[in-house]
């Protein structure tokens, strides 16, 4: 993160902002000593001027220069928006922090009454307490600051009550430390750092605020000034001369921008999240083609990689071949991180645009899954490739009916009209062991149970004709007996149809009894591949610590856990 | 249920196993929707007492007498002793309170200290103008925000047109940053006055509506259009979203069907406040395009301590906030069969 | 050497119309220096009765007893002797504070029995822990993200260890690890058991794993306790037919899965079952 934020600061949008934030300074400090005679000086002879050599931005009424006005009131401006700005975070946080220790009902209230007073614009909530307070700069600066305090405090509240809700701090209590020790040594460690990202952001915002406040004639009263007071004078003079008004506009404009760009640069949310450009799979020469292969899934030598944090390319599968055959289960067994999953994804064609793949071959039946697919085999696609994951409850659609989820594919790539698709789409759910199909076809995802949900999303798939069905992790999620209802639809699904299934899971047993071949996968590679019943007499090191690390009914107690070389080692060099 | 000292777990706070466990009590369970609903209304009950409260407060919160305030030193002590009789203020404050409720309740919300007219006369004079600039103001955003956030999400997920994504993120960014007051003034400038082709002041016709509804619109159709963009980005990421394109589903489908409702939904929850936001925005451009609505009835009345119509006016501008969040939680609940912002 | 004991335990979550029970009238005992294992399905209750020994959350009836003392109530006796009992979290990321060097998490945990060590105390008493579970004494001051998540899980280890506990609740302690990892932790267990004597009690989902750690085990259903006793008792001959359910359902190295089907799968299966 640091360093994320020092390669910020050397970026070009760091330097110009450091740079404008030094004369943004220097401007408060110097600017009413250089300027303020000229800024005050009248004479009437030069007044209503236009821009000019002698002044830049023109002259007011008074024939006052303008830019000398609007460099003066920088100071001023400023120094309002940031007075608002302290009130805004101290009172703002304070209240957020203390909501969290208060006990359940008086802080039921406060929250309510937070949002209440959130639910009403920033604006009106200036004008209401600008009421009170009356209109001068005093009053308008505690009235723009009071006014944002609902809005830190809630963010506060957020923040804080994230970090009560943790493990580390339920074991801090359970150990005996109390309320003020949670706070002082867990709490505002960690909501500190972003409430401070904020900060800049809560500045900027104070002096929009503020300037409209001051050009209301709400704020700064004449005789002195600020950007807003500038601005109310120059827009009744605009026809005269428009950089009258411009001219301060201008200003506040620049000086929103400095301080949101501070907020930005500070902050960890930048835009940067985008991942790189996209690359798409791309055949290397090498191996003929082999057109009118049996396999259901043919690839050679793939290669998968994702851009790294550093910017570089972290290669994620590396250098993969396997075939399925019609009919055959396939599994990959792996730890998180061996690159199964992404190899599936790539044989799928369903990986995130910024992952790069290559392969000399990479085929689903006679469909060339390196190149863009044509519209026909996107239907086949459709139909003949189906994918279930691990959670069901992500995988499927929450705004959708079930139903809705089922029909569209056969619509879409089977022309099959609306009715036929609904009938067909009950038979499916009756026959993946969902009851009332009628009344769950017309159900949404999260009405149903999460095994009922991941038979459904199996469902999805048998609505085609499918070839293949790629089960990642299905049922990881889910609990052992449910597990079991899971398997047993996916394993009589494949008798029906014939389907071929790539079956990957972390759980050697589960594959070991689910699959004809076991594909071992270990940092993007396969080590081995082996027949499923063989997993016992493996050759592989690496595939007989992983058979043996994991206990069993029939493990030996007596004995400690053979550990796969050192489990932490393997385990931190990813990291 | 007691909470023993030292630890505080609220419902949200568990361990997911432990919040849906064991079979529920006796007792009938209304469905998230309609407890969603209600919840709202209650809210929105509570904040209309709030609202009220603030309203008949604001007066007696001001520091030292609010009617010599208004009045001015010049005012003879008669004048002031009539004109606090005349507010009621010399009555005991549950008495002024229930006058205050009876006479809200009646319709009656007093008489303005300025114009000596009852203040509901000329909030119903002006309270049209101000609806029609948030109304036009507020379609514009919506109608303009949609489409250029999802248009520039879906060219940008997965990492393409980096440049576009950029270009974008800067222009909105840029159109954020500038207060709606400024970009009126500088339309005045462009349009009125350099360009002269549309008319810089005044209510009425068509011509008149294009700048300030144009000034009071763009910044938040910048602001709810990346929104958009970034809620879009998040859906287009999820699993269910990968699972569509498994169907290989044409685009119009995958976008349209799968992507839009959901990214509606978050992005409704988080711009409503924006759409409010507009509503109070109309006060800066009345003052810029001299518009005579509400905005530039509470300006003068805080600037001449006419309390009664500041009281009028923050209710009625509170009132239509209120309607607006209320409308927004019947939307979000018509269009999320979870209601999943059901905590929100 | 101490004997954790619940007694009719109910606890609810909510009010009113959506209130649950998330244990019922649970009797359990955890003997003096013994592995009692705690196994059942997500939403069993399971993490409630962690939760419920630790002070967490608050029973409506029955009481929790560590020797006799109760330890549920909210009197000062009872916060004071709970502190006898420390739980260890399932998620090691979120079980250490991310600001917050590990060894100064650690020494926080000495407070528990109320003592005031000094810092050289500290430091030592740190390195000794650190050293126990097997990490370098040298990475106390560095930040939790400096640690993979196995060895996070060896750092909560030490933190429970340094409250100088009679019990531990083992929490699914490696649910949130990987396979290959998973081994590290639960020897890091057993050898820490036979040498301080601790009394555990070991809460999972994974049958498999239970019956490598635990000597009794007790099986749990919404929210009740439907089966207890001797682990290969228990897990050998199932009485209770929810557990023979998930014993049925552990898959087996080796064997196939249709073939369990045929000769293994109960009868009584129905697809409705888990209705919601």
């Amino acid at each position: 993160m640091r360093s994320g934020f020092r390669q910020r600061l050397l970026s070009p949008q760091g330097i110009v902002t450091v740079v404008a934030l030094c004369v943004l300074l220097l401007a408060v400090v110097f600017a009413p000593i250089v300027w303020g005679p000229a800024a005050a000086l009248t004479a009437v002879a030069d007044r209503g001027q236009g821009p000019s050599g002698a002044h830049p931005f023109g002259t007011d009424d008074l024939g006052r220069d303008v830019l000398a006005r609007v460099l003066v009131a920088t100071r001023l401006s400023v120094l309002l928006a940031l007075g608002s700005t302290t009130i805004a975070i101290v009172g703002g946080t304070t209240l957020g922090v203390v909501a969290t220790v208060l006990p359940r009902p008086v802080r039921r209230m406060v929250t309510a009454l937070i949002d209440i007073l959130l639910s009403f614009p920033w604006l009106l909530l200036t004008l209401f307490f600008s009421v009170i307070w009356g209109a001068s700069a005093s009053g308008a600066m505690l009235a723009v600051g009071f006014a944002d305090v609902p809005t830190v405090a809630r963010l506060t509240y957020t923040l804080a009550s994230s970090v009560t809700g943790r493990d580390y701090v339920r074991a801090a209590r359970i150990v005996g430390v109390g309320h003020a020790g949670v706070i002082v040594r867990h709490v505002l460690p960690n909501i500190l750092p972003p409430l401070l990202v904020n900060t800049a952001a809560h500045a900027s915002a104070a002096l929009l605020s503020f300037a409209g406040l001051s050009f209301l004639g709400l704020g700064v009263q004449a005789p002195e000034f600020d950007w807003g007071r500038l601005l109310r004078e120059g827009v009744a003079r605009i026809y005269v001369n428009p950089m009258v008004a411009l001219g301060p506009g201008i200003a506040i404009v620049l000086t929103g921008l400095i301080l949101n760009s501070i907020g930005s640069l500070t902050g960890e949310t930048a835009s940067s999240a985008l991942p790189p450009p996209r690359a798409r799979a791309r055949r290397r020469p090498g191996a003929p083609e082999r057109a009118g292969s049996a396999a259901v899934v043919e690839a050679a030598d793939l290669r998968v990689s994702f851009p790294g944090p550093d910017g570089g390319l972290v290669e994620r599968v590396r250098g993969v071949s396997l075939t399925i055959a019609p009919g055959e289960t396939v599994g990959i067994v792996g730890a998180s991180g061996s690159g199964k999953s992404v190899t599936a994804m790539a044989i799928a064609g369903l990986l995130p645009g910024e992952a790069h793949v290559g392969a000399e071959t990479l085929r689903f039946q006679d469909i060339d899954m390196t190149s863009p697919p044509t519209s026909a085999e996107r239907g086949r696609l459709g139909l003949e490739l189906a994918v279930i994951f691990q959670d069901p409850l992500t995988s499927l659609n929450p705004s959708l009916t079930i139903e809705r989820q089922l029909t569209e594919v056969s619509e879409v790539h089977d022309g099959v009209p609306r009715k036929e698709a609904r009938r067909r789409a009950r038979d499916v759910l009756e026959s993946v062991g969902i009851t009332e199909p009628e009344r769950r076809a017309r159900q949404y995802p999260h009405e149903l149970s999460g095994g009922m949900r991941q038979r459904a999303m199996l469902g999805m798939g048998l609505m085609g004709r499918p070839r293949l069905i790629i089960a990642d992790e299905p049922t990881t999620a889910l609990d052992v007996t449910v597990q079991r209802q899971v398997l047993r639809v996916l394993h009589e699904a494949r008798r029906r149809t014939g389907s071929a299934i790539l079956f990957i899971s972390h759980d050697i047993a589960l594959v070991s009894g689910f699959c004809d071949r076991v594909l071992v996968m270990k940092d993007g590679e396969i080590v081995e591949e082996l027949a499923a019943s063989g997993l016992a007499q493996a050759a592989h090191p690496y595939t007989r610590a992983l058979v043996a690390c994991v206990p069993h009914m029939t493990t030996d107690r007596s004995r400690p856990l053979p550990v796969i070389g050192d489990g932490d080692v393997a385990e931190e060099a990813r990291a | 249920m007691a909470i023993p000292p030292g630890a505080a777990p609220g419902p949200a706070s568990l361990p997911a196993d432990l919040t849906r466990v064991g079979p529920a009590l006796p007792g009938r369970r209304p469905s998230p929707r309609a407890s969603f609903l209600l919840r709202r209304s209650g809210r929105a009950l509570v904040s209309l007492g709030v609202v009220v409260a603030a309203t008949f407060l604001v007066v007696h919160l001001v520091p030292g007498d609010p009617v010599r305030a208004a009045l001015g030193p010049s005012a003879t002590p008669e004048l002031v002793q009539r004109t606090r009789a005349e507010l009621g203020l010399d009555k005991p404050a549950l008495q002024q309170f229930a006058d205050y409720l009876s006479g809200l309740l009646r319709g009656d919300l007093g008489i303005s200290l300025r114009s000596h007219r009852p203040v509901s006369a000329t909030l119903a004079e002006r309270f049209p103008t101000t609806l029609t600039l948030a109304g036009l103001a507020f379609l514009v955003a919506a109608l303009g925000a949609v489409p250029i956030g999802v248009a520039t999400a879906v060219s940008a997920w997965g990492g393409r047109r980096r440049s576009l994504h950029s270009v974008v993120s800067w222009l909105l960014g840029g159109l954020i940053a500038i207060p709606n007051f400024l970009l009126a003034v500088g339309f005045i400038a462009l349009f009125g006055i350099t360009m002269n082709v549309l008319p810089v002041a005044g209510w009425g016709g068509a011509a008149e509506a294009v700048l300030p509804a144009a000034a009071l619109a763009i910044g938040p159709m910048a602001y709810l259009a990346r929104i958009v963009h970034v809620e879009m980005l998040a859906v287009l990421g999820t699993p269910y979203m990968t699972t569509a394109r498994s169907k290989r589903l044409p685009a119009r489908l995958l976008y349209l069907r799968h992507a839009l409702p959901n990214m509606i939904t978050a992005a409704l929850a988080s711009g409503g406040l924006i759409l409010t936001g507009l509503v109070a925005g109309t006060v800066l451009i009345e003052a810029v395009f001299v518009i005579p609505g509400l905005g530039s009835t509470i300006v003068a009345s805080i600037t001449a301590k006419d309390y009664p119509m500041i009281q009028g006016v923050v209710l009625v501008y509170a009132l239509l906030v209120l309607a607006l969040n209320l409308l927004i939680d019947l939307a979000l609940s018509g269009l999320d069969p979870r209601s999943s912002i059901m905590e929100g | 050497m101490s004997t954790l004991q619940y007694t009719d335990l109910t606890v609810r979550y909510g009010h009113g119309a959506g209130a649950r029970l998330a244990v019922q009238g649970v009797d359990l005992t955890v003997a003096s220096g013994g592995v009692h294992g705690l196994v059942g399905e997500s939403g069993s209750g399971k993490s409630t009765l962690a939760a419920a020994a630790v002070g967490l959350v608050r029973p409506v009836a029955g009481t929790i007893r560590l020797d006799g003392v109760d330890i549920a109530g909210s009197s000062a006796t009872a916060r004071t002797a709970r502190r006898r009992v420390q739980l260890i979290f399932q998620d090691p990321f979120s079980a250490l504070d991310p600001r917050m060097p590990v060894g100064a998490s650690i020494a926080e945990a000495m407070r528990a029995r109320g003592r005031r060590p000094t810092r050289a105390e500290k430091t030592r008493r740190v390195g000794e822990l650190l050293r126990r579970v097997h990490l370098d004494p040298a990475r106390a001051g560095d930040l939790p993200a400096a640690f993979s998540g196995g060895q996070r899980q060896r750092v909560t280890i030490a933190r429970a260890l340094a409250a100088e506990p009679d019990v531990i609740i083992a929490d699914e302690i490696t649910s949130a690890l990987d396979v290959s990892v998973q081994g590290v932790v639960l020897n890091l267990l057993r050898e820490l058991r036979a040498e301080l004597d601790l009394t555990i009690l070991f809460i999972s989902h994974n049958l498999a794993v239970v019956r490598y750690v635990c000597d009794t085990v007790s099986v749990m259903r919404h929210g009740r306790i439907v089966e207890s006793g001797d682990t290969d008792g228990v897990l050998s001959m199932p009485r209770d037919p929810y557990t023979r359910e998930l014993v049925a359902a552990v898959p087996v190295m080796g064997e196939r899965f249709d073939q369990r089907f045929d000769q293994r799968f109960d009868q009584r299966f129905d697809w409705g079952e888990e209705s919601q």
